[in-house]
């Protein structure tokens, strides 16, 4: 049993799932457009909560909040299930897909057998679409790749019961009603002036100012956790930034994306320009990325590496701060 | 970023037959979504990351060997999980998970116990007993 259902790849997993869903319905919308409405562009800098044994950062809000803002700003209402029972999971999603309802899924990474070694982490909040049942194994949307797989239905029970932070608990979700036709600009204005607001949140360890501790840790890892934890830490800093589903420059070209369209939308010329900046400050986002790599390239271990890295966060902290007032101003 | 600047380089995605998408400006200065099979630097990040994980696996398997820690240490490192995840996986607080860590516990666990923590690491409870690296 295969539903009518389009597969689309997209950069970011929950926003594909999205968007895979919402076309699904008839709903036509981008992948820059939803995480745009979603503000899912976020840095927070958690230094006492570890991931993969380093402090953990995060480029954007916590697992489900971008489709949740979106779905709000929108007026899309959004089903949600959770089960203590894999067995009523299981039940819940073989019904939805006899009623012709394509559904995500939460699931955990590390057991998904279909991604390469240096992707598998345990990291729980994937998002899947499931469209349909052959025999014993379901038929599997990921939204990160550019064609369809597959899962048993012992593979699905284990990636939706991974434990640890953020268990998924089975969580499933679906729309199941969308607006006929909407009128984006308020939901543009009020989703840019989140991010804005969020970015420059006088928290000092979130947006750019999260940004400028993480370019002082920097320096402090080096002297006080010495070269091998100070280059792991490093490690994971640019690896969430540059990891599978950021579209590169830690979500910065889908968010100079979201603005092109959104200046398009609402004919305002001076989002189109900033458009235009954002994207400058993803390739700058992807030099720091560059710039780190060669410490493990060359070996080169001095301070002074360490030095420049922070010093080119730093500006980029400063960059976006500047960029984020304007951006304030625009709308 | 512009179209043609979009990296194709060698990586682990690449070896999967798969690819990523990324978006970057073409000729008109307009975003389009376009596929990469890769970035240098990436997959230099990950491998740099991969060889630490390894090197924990190593040095908790010369741990094992040497009798100063249980083989659940061991697996655990191989499984790329930390404390908090085993313990979350055995439905157990991490303070009692960390104690199996210790030989003198780990050899008076129940083989119920035992059962559990090798179905979490997908081998079989002899491995866990009789531990050959």
């Amino acid at each position: 049993m295969q539903l009518d259902f389009n597969h689309q790849q997209s950069a970011h997993c929950e926003n594909g799932a999205i968007v895979n869903l919402l076309n699904n319905k008839g709903f036509k919308i981008t992948e820059p457009m939803a995480f745009g409405l979603g503000s899912g562009l976020f840095f927070v800098y958690l230094p006492f909560l570890k991931v993969n044994h380093a402090p953990a950062v995060s480029y954007r809000p916590l697992p489900g909040v971008i489709f949740n803002r979106m779905a709000k700003q929108l007026g899309i209402k959004v089903k949600r299930f959770k089960f203590s029972n894999p067995a009523k999971a299981q039940q819940k999603l073989d019904e939805n897909l006899k009623n012709n309802i394509p559904t995500g899924l939460v699931v955990g990474v590390y057991h998904l057998n279909y991604f390469p070694d240096e992707y598998r982490f345990h990291f729980n909040a994937h998002n899947i679409v499931v469209f349909g049942k052959e025999e014993n194994r379901y038929l599997i949307s990921d939204p990160v790749l550019d064609y369809t797989v597959s899962l048993t239905k012992e593979e699905l029970e284990k990636v939706r019961y991974a434990k640890g932070a953020l268990a998924p608990k089975g969580h499933l979700y679906y729309p199941i009603a969308v607006p006929q036709n909407t009128d984006l600009t308020n939901a543009i204005k009020k989703a840019i002036k989140k991010t804005c607001n969020d970015m420059l949140a006088p928290v000092p360890i979130v947006g750019v100012k999260g940004m400028r501790m993480v370019a002082k840790a920097i320096l402090k890892w080096h002297k006080k956790l010495g070269v091998a934890k100070a280059n792991y830490n490093l490690v994971n800093l640019v690896r969430m930034q540059e990891e599978i589903g950021t579209g590169g420059g830690g979500f910065r070209f889908i968010y100079a994306a979201f603005l092109q369209e959104a200046g398009e939308y609402l004919n305002n010329a001076q989002l189109m320009q900033l458009s235009k900046e954002m994207a400058l400050i993803g390739d700058k986002w992807r030099d720091f990325a560059v710039e780190a790599s060669r410490v493990y390239k060359k070996r080169s271990n001095t301070e002074n590496v360490y030095q420049v890295l922070s010093n080119r966060l730093m500006e980029l902290a400063d960059l976006e701060e500047a960029f984020f007032k304007k951006l304030k101003k625009a709308v | 970023m512009k179209k043609n600047e979009v990296p194709q380089d060698d990586s682990p995605l690449k070896k999967h037959k798969s690819n990523e998408l990324v978006y970057a400006v073409d000729d008109d200065g307009k975003f389009v979504s376009v596929q990469s099979s890769g970035w240098e630097p990436k997959t230099i990040i990950q491998n740099q990351n991969l060889e630490v994980l390894n090197q924990r696996v190593q040095e908790a398997l010369n741990d094992v060997t040497s009798g100063k820690i249980s083989p659940i240490v061991y697996y655990m490192e191989l499984n790329r999980m930390d404390w908090q995840t085993l313990a979350a996986y055995m439905e157990q607080w991490t303070f009692f998970v960390k104690r199996h860590a210790k030989p003198s516990v780990f050899n008076k666990l129940s083989t119920r116990k035992l059962q559990k923590y090798a179905d979490i690491f997908g081998i079989s409870i002899d491995e866990l007993r009789n531990f050959k690296g």
